[in-house]
């Protein structure tokens, strides 16, 4: 099923929660918005599963309007499945149960059938007759979801399905997660703060702030090509420094950056996006930095660098080129992407 | 099927229909507390110079000091037997823990005459003194104020036991680690650390001791020691003055105040939660220490529940063997059980409503009529009988002038007041708390998430209430009518002084038989009433070893 939001506003108490959300998700994608605390991306959901109303604009399943100005379709008509931050397991139900608990449109042998089948998709058939309160936290995770997925639904919502779960099975759930809702080939939005589970989840991801939607893209467009500043500064690491536009280039401290200069004014002063994989570490380069930090990471190693003109570079080098803090390496610039904004200020922020 | 999803303005500051059934079930307690809070405002004169010169010093200071030697010894009892059976090891502390709560099952009138029927100068024990020592009184009499401090303090330490040990068991022994890492030891660790951090439970549990003692009126009739309480009694049974009897409950229901807004204040300051720490490493006493915790526990034990116990036992049996379980008892029985069944059943249901009524309608003024409703545990029975009874004497009255009129001659006789009305509105009042605290709690496991998740699994409206609601919700009513179930059984006041003619309970008859000191005819319905008591024990247990 096709999800559509059209200038989606939603307000409370007269402050604008969401102002003007519009994105789209194909049959089949996973979508997730992702954001800060407090930035709407929650909302968002609960606009879509129908448990708040929208002041302005609307959402569309398939060709369907569901919600509008006046105008909402109970959470328990749409067909929507949806999976909540704390799982919301029925306590008072065992794993079974709580998942026949969604198919009671279905005569009850059918429903055991597909409770059962469901749970054992998901290797959770040895806990068919288990409380809640005896799982684990993964194990509570993936019965929210078969609970949620046995009725077919044809949109599957998910609430920071994973930040009830330690980082590692966080990581491995994602993986199975994608994997299993490509199997089924069901449409998929998800809210998260974390960029990692965006990016192993999803196929589009929105970069939400303040109620706005800042960027609705794939996760390399939204790390190499960020629409403005702030998409820059949440998606992943990188610093920002001055730079001038020239023919052919922007010349930065450090050197010419290639490209990126096309549809700006030669001698206009711009800030530059450096991510760490545009600074590349070559011993027989003449152009050196200090090192004032290191922070190893296994495969490589995150330098923090000084340049004499006082701002700091990010460089990811493989890890056996071990160098100590304080010695001067070379370093070559090695950015396919040039990414410029407007001047801003006269700062020099790492991110 | 599109609703409309914009709330009215005016929906924000006026309470929905919600409201009034919180307001129709706080009805009862806030007509009950005005009318008596009202008459300190009105002093009667004619009554009021009898009651100053003859009735209130003795009264007044007899509660004074009753309240004040019970509070203390129950905190100094409580505290210590909780923080013995939490954080110490010694030989039987695993059944102490939870066999020292067994003492709540034994109403203060029950212990109260069994103690006199013990110890008196009549009684067996003084009377095998003499036979050893020689004639003379070898005890001090039993029927004085440190008798009956010493009897209540026995039947009511448990309140503080209960959180006091919770505080300690939450507080673990890490606290006690701290302590020690800055060179106290484990003695100085519990002034300076455990006792401090647990000192706001503790003091709720005190203030509640306070409540049930200025509450009491068995326990004080038995020992012909006259409290409020009992003046009020007999300003309704002897004085047949009902102004002088709600002019007195006036002025307990402004003692009540002050300890329920003490009360209330102390509970906003327990509200940090202090971490878990597991279970299990208790501080291990040394050899003399050990039976000396051991002793201490098993002495309060003994006086406050197995010799009384053992004793009622005993003249029960007599009792039985005499033919005492004729046809009369088992009439008392039912009366009891089924008066007890009733009003937990109403109150139960009433309990759900006020919860129901607070989440649908979650306006200050449903939350106020909710904390009024169940305002009512601290007020004593005889002030609630009072307080009941007036309003609905007033309502029958002006019934009674309207069907004169209509009628003339003919006009039949109402009398509402001394009805089942009221008694079990009085009963309603008295513990809609008890019911209302276990669903409550059940009401907040129902989050809004669960609702939500069920709505999205299309499941709503009845069959959401059906599937989810109730089950989750069962637990909770069971105990709620079990707590008051068994409140009601031990209840006496509000039944001595509103029963209709010819009713008589298991209670009252334990009343009107020590009365007249029969203490072996009492003990058949008293071993009956500890036998129902024993039930909210096993309750209590059961969810303080789940929080353990």
């Amino acid at each position: 099923m096709r999800l559509e939001l059209d200038n989606v506003v939603q307000a409370y108490r007269k402050r604008e929660v969401l102002q003007g959300i519009s994105f789209r998700i194909e049959q089949g994608e996973i979508g997730c918005l992702l954001g800060p605390s407090g930035c709407g991306k929650t909302t968002v959901l609960r606009c879509i599963a129908g448990f708040e109303p929208v002041i302005a604009g609307q959402v569309i399943t398939e060709n369907t309007v569901i919600s509008g100005p006046g105008f909402t379709v109970p959470p328990e008509l749409r067909g929507i499945g949806m999976v909540f931050q704390d799982f919301s397991l029925l306590p008072h139900l065992n794993v079974l149960e709580n998942v026949e608990f969604g198919l009671h449109f279905l005569p009850s042998a059918q429903r055991r059938e597909r409770a059962l089948e469901t749970l054992a998709s998901m290797g959770l058939s040895n806990t068919v007759d288990v409380y809640p309160h005896e799982l684990s936290g993964g194990q509570q995770q993936r019965v929210a979801l078969a609970r949620a997925l046995a009725p077919n639904p044809k949109l599957l919502l998910l609430d920071e399905p994973f930040s009830s779960l330690d980082s590692e099975l966080r990581h491995r759930l994602s993986i199975e997660v994608r994997e299993l809702l490509k199997e089924r080939g069901t449409t998929t939005l998800m809210v998260t703060h974390d960029q990692q589970e965006a990016f192993s989840i999803a196929d589009r991801i929105g970069v939400m702030l303040d109620g706005q939607l800042m960027q609705w893209d794939s996760a390399y467009q939204l790390y190499h090509e960020p629409a403005n500043r702030f998409v820059a500064d949440f998606i992943g690491r990188g610093v920002i420094v001055s730079g001038v536009v020239e023919d052919g280039g922007i010349r930065i401290g450090l050197g010419l950056l290639e490209g990126g200069s096309d549809k700006l004014t030669p001698g206009t002063v711009v800030d530059v996006l450096l991510r760490p994989d545009d600074i590349v570490h070559d011993d027989d380069s003449k152009l050196t930095a200090r090192v004032c930090h290191k922070e190893f990471r296994g495969a490589d190693i995150l330098y923090t660098l000084c340049l004499d003109c006082g701002d700091h570079l990010y460089a990811l080098v493989p890890s056996h080129h071990n160098h100590r803090v304080g010695e001067h390496i070379g370093v070559r610039l090695e950015a396919d992407h040039v990414v410029t904004f407007p001047k801003y200020g006269d700062q020099k922020n790492p991110t | 099927m599109p609703v409309t999803p914009r709330t009215h303005w005016l929906r924000r500051t006026l309470p929905g229909p919600w409201f009034l059934v919180a307001l129709a079930i706080a009805l009862p307690a806030i007509l009950a507390i005005g009318v008596v809070a009202g008459a300190s405002f009105s002093p009667d004169t004619e009554v009021w110079p009898h009651l100053l010169e003859f009735v209130l010093p003795r009264v007044l200071s007899n509660t004074f000091w009753l309240v004040l030697g019970v509070a203390i010894i129950t905190t100094i009892l409580g505290t210590g037997l909780a923080w013995l059976t939490a954080v110490c090891e010694f030989p039987g502390r695993g059944i102490f823990a939870w066999a020292l709560l067994l003492p709540l099952a034994i109403p203060g009138y029950v212990l109260g005459f069994v103690a006199i029927g013990l110890l008196e100068y009549a009684g067996p024990v003084q009377g095998f003194l003499r036979e050893w020592l020689g004639p003379g009184g070898w005890l001090p009499p039993i029927r004085s104020r440190a008798g009956i401090i010493v009897v209540l303090s026995l039947t009511l330490y448990p309140y503080v036991y209960l959180v006091a040990r919770s505080a300690f068991l939450t507080q673990g022994k890490r606290v006690l680690e701290v302590a020690q890492s800055v060179g106290f030891n484990s003695v100085q660790g519990f002034f300076k650390v455990a006792l401090p951090m647990a000192r706001p439970w503790i003091a709720g549990g005190v203030m509640l001791v306070v409540m049930e003692t200025l509450a009491d009126f068995g326990t004080v009739a038995v020992f012909n020691y006259d409290t409020l309480t009992t003046a009020i009694y007999h300003a309704w049974f002897g004085l047949f003055s009902v102004k002088a009897a709600l002019q007195l409950a006036s002025f307990l229901v402004l003692g009540v105040f002050i300890v329920v807004a003490l009360e209330q204040w102390l509970r906003t300051r327990a509200r940090y939660h202090p971490g878990k720490s597991p279970p299990g490493d208790r501080i291990r006493l040394g050899v003399r220490n050990r039976w000396l915790g051991f002793a201490c526990c098993g002495l309060v034990l003994l006086l406050a529940f197995i010799l009384p116990f053992t004793q009622l036992l005993i003249w029960a049996w007599r009792d039985v063997v005499g033919g005492g379980l004729d046809l009369r008892f088992w009439g008392f029985a039912w009366r009891s059980v089924s008066l007890s069944l009733t009003a937990a059943g109403t109150i139960t249901v009433a309990a759900l409503l006020l919860n129901y009524a607070m989440r649908l309608d979650p306006h200050p003024l449903s939350h106020l009529a909710g904390r009024i409703a169940t305002l009512g545990y601290a007020m004593p029975g005889t002030v609630l009988a009072i307080g009941i009874f007036v309003p609905l004497a007033f309502v029958n009255n002006q019934l009674q002038a309207m069907l004169d009129f209509l009628f003339a001659a003919n006009a039949p006789q109402l009398a509402l007041q001394t009805g089942l009305a009221t008694m079990l509105l009085a009963y309603l009042v008295r513990f809609l708390a008890v019911a209302h605290q276990p669903v409550a709690a059940n009401m907040l496991r129902i989050t809004p998430a669960i609702d939500e998740s069920v709505r999205v699994l299309g499941v709503s409206g009845w069959a959401a209430l059906r599937r989810v609601h109730f089950p989750m919700l069962r637990t909770g009513l069971l105990t709620a009518f079990a707590l008051a179930f068994v409140d009601l059984m031990k209840e006496m006041p509000i039944t001595l002084m509103t029963r209709p003619f010819g009713w008589e309970t298991l209670a009252v008859r334990v009343f009107e038989m020590t009365s007249e000191g029969q203490w072996q005819q009492a003990a058949l319905p008293a071993c009956a009433i500890v036998l129902v008591g024993l039930l909210p024990v096993v309750i209590l247990t059961r969810r303080s070893e789940h929080e353990a």
